[in-house]
């Protein structure tokens, strides 16, 4: 079937099989292979994009559902292409040493992100909360915690701008 | 141009744009022109006799191109998969080695042990036909507990092995040990558990296998953590490929922990199809498949006793322990629970005599082998418990025993009873840093507000000292190992001044592109960002044994000094020339090489510039080009050490263990990047706290089945399950490694377990509860607490 939806700011038009995974869509069809798979049972969040500006589990959302909607993925993250600039959680995440050996890494920006922006005054603990559907085995999380809180005051300072 | 940025600093890392903007290079993000899906078909059963396979339907299902089995593979005359280190007996006599066919033949030992590879046009048209092959399975009783595995009757899963014992192994003086307990004053005695685990790298294990036969060359991309070893093993021992022939490349890996460091039969499966259907051929494990398949860790059952004197200084330590070795011999298999653990049991004290005997049982269950840590947390777990039922026991504070029983810092070198000799180190200095940062001071204030709201808190210490920078080849020879273990570095220095390292160990989250090019920006005066480091591809590296036992820093990193050492040399001798001055004048500092006492000098870029494009060069005596290559073999081991400190809450309502403080103070002797190293040291203390809470793969009796098979069986530790951590280093230099690094890969694993065990252990101590069976889960603590003979209630 043929679906249309906007993917990283720009009209998108596929077909898919009815039964595709839009973690295989985005990784198999479209390339975008910084969304990744860390399991089968929706529980690491390495797969999450967000889907009308909600995090979601590309994992187990099957494609039809883009149909008419926003996906913002990984690779979509920096805004326009072309720029090699970091998002403000991006840098974040770099300063801190958020990540080690990047493999949970995209899955948890996307997720820090919609935090950051549905609840602007971020605690420790609700970073800690809010990343439970997010599974890294390098850090520990402690640098990952104090990253997004980091990234959520960068982003409230851009916005203020 | 950037800065020289060097040793001590912390620079943010050069690997991180790639993969926060989602362009990193994992196996499976690779697509190959042409390129097929493998799915392999797993034994449902742990224990069976393979009877026939019948093909037919699967064959003839949509797509598929190939279904290859064990009998394939042996009318191929393929190898089996082999085990890296051969340990002996007592008496010498080898460990009991049985083929490791890379598909099963005759006979499934484990659930998940391969049985079929098909090979579709698609992955689902793979699977798919996967479901229609027919596998006659007649099945057998199974056994997975090391204590069930050598009881007469019990199923045998060789012919040749029996009672499944691969090795009666041990260490020690015997008689010193018995004539110390016999003079005892106290003898304490401990029997547990250490918990089976699975590693859990985020990246699924995967791989690409592709055959060109205008060249006659494979080509295999593979989640390694060692890419030459899987080179030399696979090509020279299991599918007799010539190594000029056969390319592998493991390129950014999500993770390892060891899971990724050992030749799975699924690489050399893939690489003998891709050359059988002549198309490329991409497999990806999903996270299940791993459960069964990845090496799992750990699995040990002991008895230990601790003989003391009548004021708690420890005599001898006597261990007797039943490891855990799957159904088959890994690649480091037999070598973990021996030599990585018996050497490490008198950690920081000065325990005058020890024996360990180590029984290394086959069970049918995936094969296990090293994960982080590797035999020195399990060493770890059994001394510092029995250390604090000794002093619980005596009425000793647990502090002050350790004090009693520590190597002073003066009595470095110090050599153990248990072979190994310790270069350096600072154990009392370790623990008084922790006491201070862990506020242990004021733990009775805390202890009291706990009890006011019904709350147990307990506090738990883990000394540890660990064995790593695998390996000086000599000693690990005498150990078992069948082949050295040094590295390699190459330093390419461009015409124009800037330089690419081949290494041949392997980053998968460690930061080495960062940290070698700290090294290398500090010892040639080469800007940070004019340094690139290349690892993980054949093609490309020398040579290199790969990244495992806290080594890469340790022996490639000094092979990498050396590299660079052997650059300035010779850039000295081109200096010489230029500068018309005796070579032994030449000076090399911050990137300029000098006539000593004169105002004369050429920077490191025109000496690169010189090497490579001379018209004025001494041919006769100097060749061009400024490219040096070192290789590194470690004199001894390096002996990290340290001491963590746990404070945990427990609710006696729900048997809810909570980690409520942190603090490790550790000696990973010279930093070259804190941020990375407070990184490790976060990820590996994080790791033994999920073995201590957390985290246990059960298999069940009889049926042979994974009953922790997923992640939502398995517990994984999640961010609100840990505190902030207090992380702190107390550094003595390793004094035979040239930067005096030790490593700190794995401390943090090694440090954290009988820590938080010890901390629970406490918590409940006033119940008479004296160990607690790691994972301490809600329910195992609601247990206990059931059966205390207190009321529910804090005192």
């Amino acid at each position: 079937m043929q679906i249309s939806f906007t993917l990283n700011g720009r009209p998108t038009i596929v077909d898919v099989e009815p039964a595709t995974l839009v973690a295989e869509l985005l990784r198999e069809q479209l390339n975008l292979t910084g969304t990744h798979i860390g399991c089968d049972t929706s529980q690491c969040g390495a797969c999450v994009v967000h889907l009308d500006g909600l995090p979601v589990k590309s994992c187990t959302l099957l494609a039809p559902a883009l149909d008419g909607a926003t996906l913002l993925t990984i690779e979509g993250l920096q805004g326009a292409p072309g720029s090699n600039r970091l998002h403000p959680m991006q840098e974040a995440f770099r300063e801190h040493h958020g990540l080690q050996c990047g493999f949970c890494t995209p899955g948890m920006l996307m997720t820090a992100v919609a935090l950051a922006t549905e609840r602007p005054d971020l605690t420790e603990a609700d970073v800690r909360h809010g990343l439970e559907g997010n599974i890294c085995r390098c850090t520990g999380y402690q640098n990952i915690v104090v990253s997004v809180m980091a990234g959520a005051a960068a982003m409230n300072a851009a916005r203020g701008e | 141009m950037g800065n020289v940025i060097g040793i001590g600093a912390s620079p943010k890392r050069k690997e991180d744009q790639r993969f926060l903007t989602g362009r990193g290079n994992y196996v499976s993000d690779i697509k190959r022109p042409g390129m097929t899906a493998g799915v392999f078909v797993r034994s449902p059963h742990g224990h069976a006799i393979l009877r026939s396979i019948d093909k037919s339907a699967a064959l003839a299902s949509p797509g598929v191109i190939a279904v290859l089995t064990g009998e394939d593979a042996a009318a191929d005359k393929l190898g089996s998969l082999p085990c890296g280190w051969g340990i002996t007996d007592a008496k010498g006599v080898p460990m009991k080695e049985p083929p490791f066919p890379m598909l099963a033949q005759g006979k499934v030992r484990f659930v998940g042990d391969m049985v079929a590879f098909v090979v579709a046009e698609t992955p689902a048209q793979a699977s798919a036909a996967a479901e229609l092959l027919t596998v006659d399975y007649e099945v057998l009783p199974s056994v997975v507990g090391v204590l069930e595995a050598v009881r007469p009757g019990a199923p045998q899963l060789f012919d040749d092995v029996p009672n499944n014992i691969c090795c009666d192994w041990e260490l020690g003086d015997k008689a010193a040990v018995e004539t110390a307990f016999r003079k005892a004053a106290h003898v304490a005695k401990l029997s547990l558990v250490n918990n089976r685990l699975i590693g859990n790298p985020m990246e699924p294990r995967a791989a690409i296998a592709e055959y060109e036969p205008g060249t006659d060359r494979f080509t295999l991309w593979t989640t390694s953590q060692f890419p030459h070893v899987v080179r030399f093993l696979m090509g020279a021992l299991v599918l007799n490929i010539p190594q000029h022939k056969l390319r592998v490349v493991a390129p950014d890996v999500g993770g390892g922990f060891g899971v990724k460091q050992f030749h799975y039969g699924e690489e050399a499966v893939i690489t003998w199809a891709a050359k059988r259907v002549m198309r490329p051929i991409k497999w990806v494990a999903s996270r299940s498949e791993g459960y069964v398949s990845d090496r799992h860790g750990r699995d040990h059952v002991t008895e230990a006793e601790l003989a003391l004197d009548e004021t708690g200084k420890f005599l001898a330590f006597r261990v007797n322990t039943l490891a855990n070795m799957g159904g088959y011999l890994s690649t480091f298999g037999p070598n973990i629970p021996t030599n990585l653990y018996g050497p490490l049991l008198g950690g920081v004290y000065t325990t005058p005599a020890i024996y360990c005997n180590v029984k290394v049982v086959f069970t049918n269950t995936v094969p296990v082998d090293a994960y982080r840590g590797a035999g020195r947390p399990e060493a770890t777990f059994v001394l510092e418990r029995i250390v604090d039922v000794a002093a619980s026991e005596m009425g000793i504070d647990r502090v002050e025993i350790r004090r009693r029983n520590m190597i002073p810092k003066e009595a470095y070198p110090y050599q153990t009873p248990v072979l190994v000799q310790y270069d350096s180190g600072d154990p009392m200095g370790c623990l008084d840093g922790a006491l201070v940062a862990a506020d242990v001071k004021n733990f009775g204030i805390r202890k009291a507000e706990s009890a006011r709201r019904g709350k147990f808190r307990g506090l738990g210490y883990s000394t540890y000292v660990e064995a790593c920078g695998l390996a000086p080849s000599r000693f690990a020879g005498r150990l078992g190992a069948r082949g050295g273990l040094y590295e390699s570095a190459t330093v390419r220095v461009h015409p124009t001044g800037q330089v690419t390292v081949m290494i041949g160990t392997h980053n998968h989250g460690q930061g080495h592109e960062t940290t070698f090019a700290q090294i290398v920006s500090e010892k040639l005066g080469v800007a940070f960002d004019n340094v690139d480091i290349v690892f993980g591809d054949t093609d490309r590296v020398q040579f290199g044994m790969g990244t495992y036992g806290s080594r890469s820093l340790v022996v490639g990193g000094a092979a990498l000094s050396k590299a660079t050492d052997k650059v300035v040399a010779k850039g000295k001798k081109i200096a010489a020339h230029l500068l018309e001055a005796a070579e032994v004048d030449i000076q090399f500092e911050a990137g300029k090489f000098s006539v000593a006492g004169t105002d004369r000098m050429k920077t490191f870029e025109e000496i690169a510039g010189a090497a490579y494009v001379p018209h004025d060069y001494p041919l006769e005596v100097l060749e061009p080009g400024l490219e040096e290559q070192a290789y590194y073999d470690p004199v001894n081991f390096t002996y990290p050490g340290g001491c963590h400190i746990a404070e945990v809450e427990i609710d006696p309502e729900t048997g809810t263990v909570t980690l409520v403080n942190y603090t490790a103070v550790d000696d990973v002797g010279t930093v070259i990047n804190p941020m990375i190293v407070e990184g490790q040291l976060h990820g590996g203390i994080v790791q033994g706290v999920g073995q201590a809470l957390y985290e246990n793969a059960v298999y069940d009796e009889g049926s042979g089945q994974l009953l922790s098979g997923s992640l939502m069986d398995y517990c994984m530790p999640r961010a609100d399950h840990m505190p902030m951590m207090k992380i702190a280093t107390h550094s003595t230099l390793c004094t035979h490694t040239p930067m005096g690094v030790k490593g700190c890969g794995e401390v943090g694993t090694i440090g954290s377990p009988a820590a938080v065990i010890n901390a629970v252990v406490d918590a409940l101590s006033h119940l008479g509860v004296t160990h607690v069976d790691m994972p301490a889960t809600p329910n195992r603590i609601w247990r206990l607490l059931q059966n205390a003979s207190l009321p529910v209630a804090a005192e």
